[in-house]
Order: structure tokens, then sequence, then C-alpha cells
């Protein structure tokens, strides 16, 4: 008997990284997944972004898991797009009762960096994303009357004014600080249809917006960056999984009276 | 495989509520149990404490489960005491990686000047040093163990938000959140980690009877479980009025579990949206 046996999850962002893992963490306990991802490169970020084959991937990886999965590409920042793939989810595997909006971008560290364009696709992406994501997935929790989960990935930069000073890092920071907003503002208006809205703080994830050349010029541009980076826990990277696991815990019944939550995941970044 | 398979915990307060529920909920994943309970009454506590004959329930339940305990009637204000309770329990059972204080007590008074000089050197003794002192006997063995670790201290909705009448208690439970985030900074580099939880009502006997009812309804003089459970819901943003033992005990076991292996210095709420319904 799977944790989350018999739902459907709905994961943005889904076709690599945090979002593959959370798929296949849920897929693992049991979930049918509805999954997005734009894989399309954004012009302001100097990172590869994620690409059809790894969308293709996330899609192999729970069918081997004899879970079913719908999955689509299709851009957070268009609130129509996300409505018809949750839709079309929801007509082949019966409803939504989790929704993870993890889709998200990091620009920081460009090289010649335009600030205003950095600052408005990271709050696009990252914050009225997240906005999107839930505003199209809330009318069917509440019409379905069986309550659901839902967990928005922030970050450390969610409760702590890092991520440095370029257009795209301080975008970054502010989105994600406004993803608590969001949270604790759905979290009480849903808490009456027993619908549970919770956040999520990762530390740096081993993931491919984390590792690549781009972030490591960004930490290492100044060194103070570096040491205001490291974790209390002597760990570097934290794994995706860490973050699934974190997830898997707030959306099971396990967790069935806990929202309103910001829940740290960062190895004590945020207690230094 | 249990989440907690192979690991030895340690829980105080574990004779009946929550503590028991911790017990049981640990050693369904796996674990063994080193469990203290005080079993006796404290002069300022308004409401029956637990027995020995709850401590014996306890026993039962975990060795139903095929897992072992080691259980004893000890004070947590009382440190050579605790430190002697989880020396023996560590040697029968061979080690220590968990680590649930839970052990606490309610009272209440018309307005928190108005407590006795009693009730609230009880209420700090139990629900604050009694934690210090639970992780001072425990921590050793966490560090002799080189395994790391990891330890929840129970706090509660009053750790992190302030509710009239209790001073004593709410001062004690964000007590407990300053020695959780100072243990968190100091245990880390050996992979010990420390978390707080934050429950709101729970369904048991430290919240279930007269005195604590009246707290939420001071005008009544013999108030109904069945009105308390109204007064109680008004507090908590999902629409219940109280949450189980499991439900507390469910998120220590994650917390306790390699799931959260890299989360510490987290205050956790379990509390229905109780916080963000204050604020």
């Amino acid at each position: 008997m799977g944790r989350v046996d018999g739902k459907v999850a709905f994961v943005t962002g889904a076709a690599r990284g945090q979002g593959r893992s959370h798929a296949i963490r849920l897929a693992q306990e049991g979930a049918d997944i509805v999954a997005v991802d734009l894989c399309e490169q954004i012009a302001t970020v100097e990172y590869p972004m994620a690409t059809p084959e790894d969308l293709a991937e996330t899609v192999k990886e729970v069918e081997a898991l004899d879970r079913r999965i719908v999955a689509k590409q299709a851009d957070v920042r268009d609130q129509a797009a996300l409505r018809a793939v949750l839709d079309e989810g929801v007509a082949q595997l019966g409803g939504v009762d989790i929704v993870l909006a993890n889709a998200g971008i990091a620009p920081m560290g460009a090289e010649n960096e335009d600030r205003v364009a950095s600052w408005q696709d990271v709050v696009d992406v990252n914050l009225t994303g997240v906005w999107n994501t839930v505003e199209v997935a809330v009318p069917r929790l509440v019409e379905q009357g069986r309550g659901g989960a839902i967990v928005l990935t922030s970050s450390t930069a969610g409760l702590k004014g890092i991520g440095g000073d370029s257009g795209g890092g301080l975008g970054y920071t502010a989105s994600k600080h406004g993803v608590v907003g969001l949270m604790r503002a759905y979290a009480t208006n849903l808490a009456q249809h027993n619908i549970r809205v919770n956040s999520v703080h990762p530390t740096g994830v081993n993931t491919p917006m984390v590792v690549n050349e781009v972030m490591q010029r960004f930490l290492e541009q100044d060194p103070s960056v570096a040491g205001a980076m490291a974790n209390l826990l002597p760990v570097e990277l934290v794994e995706p999984v860490d973050i699934s696991n974190a997830i898997l815990w707030l959306v099971s019944d396990e967790a069935r009276y806990v929202t309103g939550v910001t829940l740290p995941v960062d190895a004590g970044f945020t207690t230094k | 495989m249990g989440r907690v398979e192979g690991k030895v915990a340690f829980v105080t307060g574990a004779a009946r509520g929550q503590g028991r529920s911790h017990a049981i909920r640990l050693a369904e994943e796996g674990a063994d149990i080193i469990a203290v309970d005080l079993c006796r009454q404290i002069d300022s506590v308004p409401y029956p404490m637990s027995t020995s004959d709850d401590l014996a329930e306890t026993i039962k339940r975990v060795e139903a489960l095929d897992r072992r305990i080691v259980a004893s009637e000890t004070d947590v204000r009382d440190g050579a005491a605790l430190r002697a309770a989880v020396d023996e329990g560590v040697a029968q059972l061979g080690r220590l990686d968990i680590v649930a204080a839970n052990a606490g007590i309610a009272s209440t008074a018309d307005g928190t000047v108005g407590l006795s000089d009693q009730e609230w050197q009880d209420m700090v003794d139990v629900n604050l040093t009694g934690v210090w002192q639970t992780c001072k006997a425990a921590v050793p063995h966490l560090l002799q163990g080189g395994r790391g670790g990891s330890m929840i201290l129970t706090s509660s909705a009053a750790g992190l938000m302030a509710y009239p009448n209790i001073g004593h208690y709410v001062a004690a439970k964000h007590g407990v959140v300053g020695l959780m985030k100072t243990l968190a900074l100091e245990l880390a580099p050996h992979n010990i980690r420390v978390n707080s939880l934050h429950p709101t009502q729970v369904d048991t006997p430290m919240i279930m009877n007269e005195t604590i009812y009246r707290l939420f309804m001071p005008d009544q003089e013999h108030p109904a479980a069945e009105a308390f459970a109204a007064a109680s819901q008004e507090m908590n943003a999902l629409p219940i009025p109280w949450v189980e033992a499991v439900d507390i005990s469910n998120a220590l076991v994650f917390l306790a579990s390699d799931e959260a292996r890299y989360i510490t210095g987290v205050t956790l709420p379990v509390d229905a949206g109780a916080i963000i319904k204050s604020r």
C-alpha cells in the first residue's frame, strides 16, 4: 500500500531535476501523474533548460512503475495552457488530489544581464507561474469535495535575503518570498475545504538548475557569497529525492492536519 | 522494511497521550524504545497525570509489535535519574538514534501574573528544563554512536504564538525553540539533527479535561466537551476541533527517519492551520 495510493498529482517543471524526482517518488507511492514542463529555453536563462527528451524520460520512468502519466509541454506563465493540460489529465486520470508548483528558474550569474528582462522572467515563472498552477487546480479540488494537498516550491531564498544583486537574483529572492505569501493566503482561504497548502524551502539541490557553469560563476564572483551559501550540516548539496520525501510526507494523509507551514529542507541553512 | 528499522528511540512522557503514540508509531516502523514517565502527580497540575498502569500499557503495546522496550518511572526534572534511565536503555538495546523530548504538563491561571510561584516553577522545570535534561542525557550516546541522530523536541503552537492565561506554558514552549535551534547549530557537524514540533490541541488527557476546557471558555464554570469542540475548532483553520496523537507521531516519524536526513533547525507545526489563522 503506497502512501498516496490512488491519488493524482499535478506536477509542474516535471521534465527533470526536482520535478521529475517528485513525479517518480509519488508514482512509487501509488499516484498517477499529470506532468507539465516548458521544455524550451528562456532568453535570460543562460544554463540549458529542460528538453522534450527530458520530459519523455520522466514519462518512461513513471510508466516503468506501472503508474499512468499525462505529460505535456506547457508554459506555467500561460494559465490557459496549464488549464488545458490539467483538464486533459483529469479527464484521463479521474481527478486531481495533489498539486506541486515546482517549476522555477534561477537566472542569476548571467554575464551581460538585461536586469529588467531577467527580473521580469523570473517573477513571471517563479511567482506568477505558481499562482497560475494553483489557480487552475483550485476549482477542481473544491468541486471534487475530497480535500487536497498543494505544495509550493519556494527556497531558502524565500526566507532569507540571499540571491545576490543581479536583476535575476533579486527577482529570484523576491519571487520565492512571494510564494510564501501565496501559500499562506491559499492555506487560509482553502482550509474550509480541507485543502492544505504548504511550502518547501530547499537549500542547493543537485539538479541542472544549480549544478552548472552559470551558477558556479555566481557563487565564485564574491567569496562571501560562497561562505554564505554553506550549509550547517556537513553536506554541500541535497539530492532531489530529499525534497520529494518532504513533499511526499506533506501530501500524504500522515500530514492531514498540516497546513500553512514553511518547511525548510535546507541542511540547517536558515538556522545558521 | 520500517522507516526507522533497527534504530533505538528515547521517548519521555511515554506512559500515555502523545508519548505513548510516539513509542507505538516508532515501534511499528521498526525501532526499539527507551521509555520514561513520571507516573505520579505534580501538585500544581490540575488534571490527573499518568500512572504506572499507563506505562505498563505502553510496554504491552510496544512488545505486541515484537519490539523491545526498556521503561522506567523517571522524572525529567531529575538529571541524574534521567541519565541512569538512558544509560540502562542503551546498555540493553545497544544504541541510541532518536530522541523524542515529549514530556510536558499544562496548567492555567486567571491572567499570567496570577500564576502561583509553584505553578510557574513546575511548568518551567518540566516543559523547558526537562527537555534540556533529556537532551543532556541523550546527546553523549548519540555522539558516541557516531552515526548522527535525530532529536525531536515537542513544543506547541504556543511555542510560536501567544495564548492568554498560560504565560508560563507559552514561555516554556518558546524556550524549547531556542534550545532546539542552539542544539541544531552545535550538533550539525556530527550529523545530529534537531527539530521541534508544534501541535495545536491534541486529543489527549492533558487537553481533554475541565481545566483546559475552561481556558477556552473562561465564562463557563463547568464547560462541556461539546462546547469545547466548537471553541477549539474556532482556533484551527482546518474544520476540525483537534488533532489526534498519531498525527504528531507521524510528523515525528518523518523527522526521525532518513527521509528527513537534511532537515534540521526546523519548527514544524502540526496545527491544523492555527498559527496562520492567528496571524
